[in-house]
């Protein structure tokens, strides 16, 4: 089988709308969580989010094309667009058909949808917009990639929750991996601020009323994030050959399912995923250096993912380097193992672990070395991302640091 | 607490798990109606439909008993009516 290599990487997110500043952020340790702009909160009982500041579609499409697309498929593009140039492929037509996309969204474009609703229910109109199914169906944002960058590879989506993206991406490594395809272009997209997807949330009383807090004694809840993170990843011998800047090998990825609650995370199936990752990524836990946490802020996940921590990496739990960049990007959902897995490698290739900002004071169930606030400067061998799903399904993604 | 918001509290809660109403009292804990935080979720949101009273997140987190839960709702209707 052949390795992976990352040569390109495209970001927009609540600290940053492109990958340079959502790094110079990340390395900042500064959050971008502030009070939500694109949806009335007036009804509800939250009122910060982490979204993407100033992005305007008709900055980066004509009218008649942004008008086709819900605007969580217009920053999947704008972020494959970037990874695409970062990497600096050299497109042919046979590349073009031999490169996938896998996408990862929870909600796809439900703000259209919601949108239709309020047209029916609340307006009382007798018809939504033409385009509601097209802009929402989940798979909007790997269709719109594959026709902006006329990339004609397997194109598929997959929703998981939370860990849609992290699943995407391993089945675009299993694809380039196998020499299924040349090429693959893989991460997710969200934008899941509209008015009724956040009275969901708040119903489920898991959002915070103050800010990310992640591992803290005084966490109170998720923060939630929009946002897209799009990988290119090809084979490790093609990206030596043309010269390509690798920023990391993507050398496993580990999964499992809970088999025990909708919303009460288990730490066994968490621990076997981070395992599952290590073998298939023929790496020893020694070998890890840095874990991107899923670390939502939420009671049960932080003192459940510090317990699976903690049985995978025995005594060493405790002064492992484990952080949530959620803290500053937010919980985005389907995209979130897409934005982790950028921030995870960027560490790698950069030489900083980003932080977990806003740290509040340590829980003594969180018994790990969170990072807190600062950055700190470290060469690690193999890191993981981890992402774990409302209905207990579980990916972690396991990276190791390429020297060259 | 007037007998009449209790047996309203039970009953809400009873609906909202799918148990006999008589297995649900005021002593009963959470953990032995096998109550988990998701089903408590459900149950605040029941009841905020039955009161007509939004229960925020800080005055329902650490409840564990019905007899919590009722004392909590019992001081929102109270705070609804006097306001």
């Amino acid at each position: 089988m052949r390795r992976v290599a990352i040569t390109g990487i495209g970001v927009l997110s609540g600290i940053g709308g492109t990958r340079e500043e959502f790094w110079n952020s990340l390395r900042a340790g500064r959050s971008g969580i502030a009070p939500i702009t694109l949806a009335d909160c007036s009804q509800i009982r939250f009122r910060n989010g982490a979204e993407v500041r100033g992005f305007r579609a008709t900055d980066h499409f004509g009218e008649r094309q942004a008008d086709f697309m819900d605007r969580f498929a217009q920053l999947a593009v704008v972020a494959a667009r970037e990874a695409v140039q970062d990497a600096k492929v050299e497109w042919t037509d046979d590349l073009r058909a031999g490169t996938a996309i896998v996408t990862g969204s929870c909600v796809g474009g439900q703000g259209s949808e919601d949108a239709g609703y309020v047209e029916l229910y609340r307006l009382g109109r007798a018809r939504v917009h033409p385009l509601t199914i097209p802009r929402t169906m989940a798979n909007a944002g790997a269709s719109h990639i594959s026709m902006d960058l006329h990339i004609s590879g397997p194109t598929f989506t997959i929703s998981t929750a939370c860990a849609s993206a992290a699943h995407a991406i391993g089945q675009a490594f299993w694809m380039v991996r196998s020499g299924a395809t040349e090429m693959a272009i893989a991460g997710g997209s969200e934008a899941p601020f509209s008015f009724g997807m956040l009275k969901a949330w708040e119903a489920m009383r898991v959002v915070s009323t103050d800010t990310c807090r992640p591992f803290s004694y005084e966490r109170s809840g998720m923060i939630l994030g929009e946002g897209a993170a799009m990988l290119v990843l090809e084979p490790m011998d093609a990206a030596i050959a043309r010269g390509a800047h690798i920023y990391a090998e993507l050398s496993g990825i580990g999964m499992s399912s809970d088999a025990h609650h909708l919303t009460q995370p288990s730490p066994l199936g968490a621990a076997r995923a981070m395992r599952a990752a290590l073998a298939d990524g023929e790496l020893a836990p020694e070998q890890i250096g840095y874990i991107n946490a899923h670390g939502t802020a939420t009671l049960a996940n932080d003192s459940t993912e510090a317990t699976a921590i903690g049985d995978v990496f025995g005594a060493r739990a405790s002064t492992l380097p484990v952080s949530s960049t959620k803290s500053m990007h937010g919980h985005t959902l389907g995209a979130a193992g897409a934005l982790e897995a950028a921030a995870t490698v960027l560490a790698i290739d950069r030489g900083y672990l980003p932080p977990t900002a806003n740290f509040g004071t340590r829980d003594p169930e969180c018994n790990l070395d969170v990072i807190p606030h600062v950055a700190r400067e470290a060469q690690v061998e193999g890191a993981l991302s981890n992402s774990f799903a409302f209905g207990g399904l579980n990916a972690v993604l396991a990276f190791r640091a390429h020297r060259t | 607490m007037s007998d009449d918001l209790i047996a309203r509290v039970l009953k809400t809660i009873a609906d909202a798990q799918r148990l006999p109403l008589e297995q649900v009292t005021l002593d009963s804990t959470f953990e032995a109606l096998g109550i988990d935080s998701m089903d408590g979720v459900n149950i605040l949101f029941a009841l905020e439909n039955e009161f007509d009273i939004a229960i925020p997140d800080e005055a329902a987190r650490g409840i564990r008993t019905v007899r919590e839960m009722a004392e909590g709702v019992d001081k929102l209707v109270q705070a609804k009516v006097s306001g």
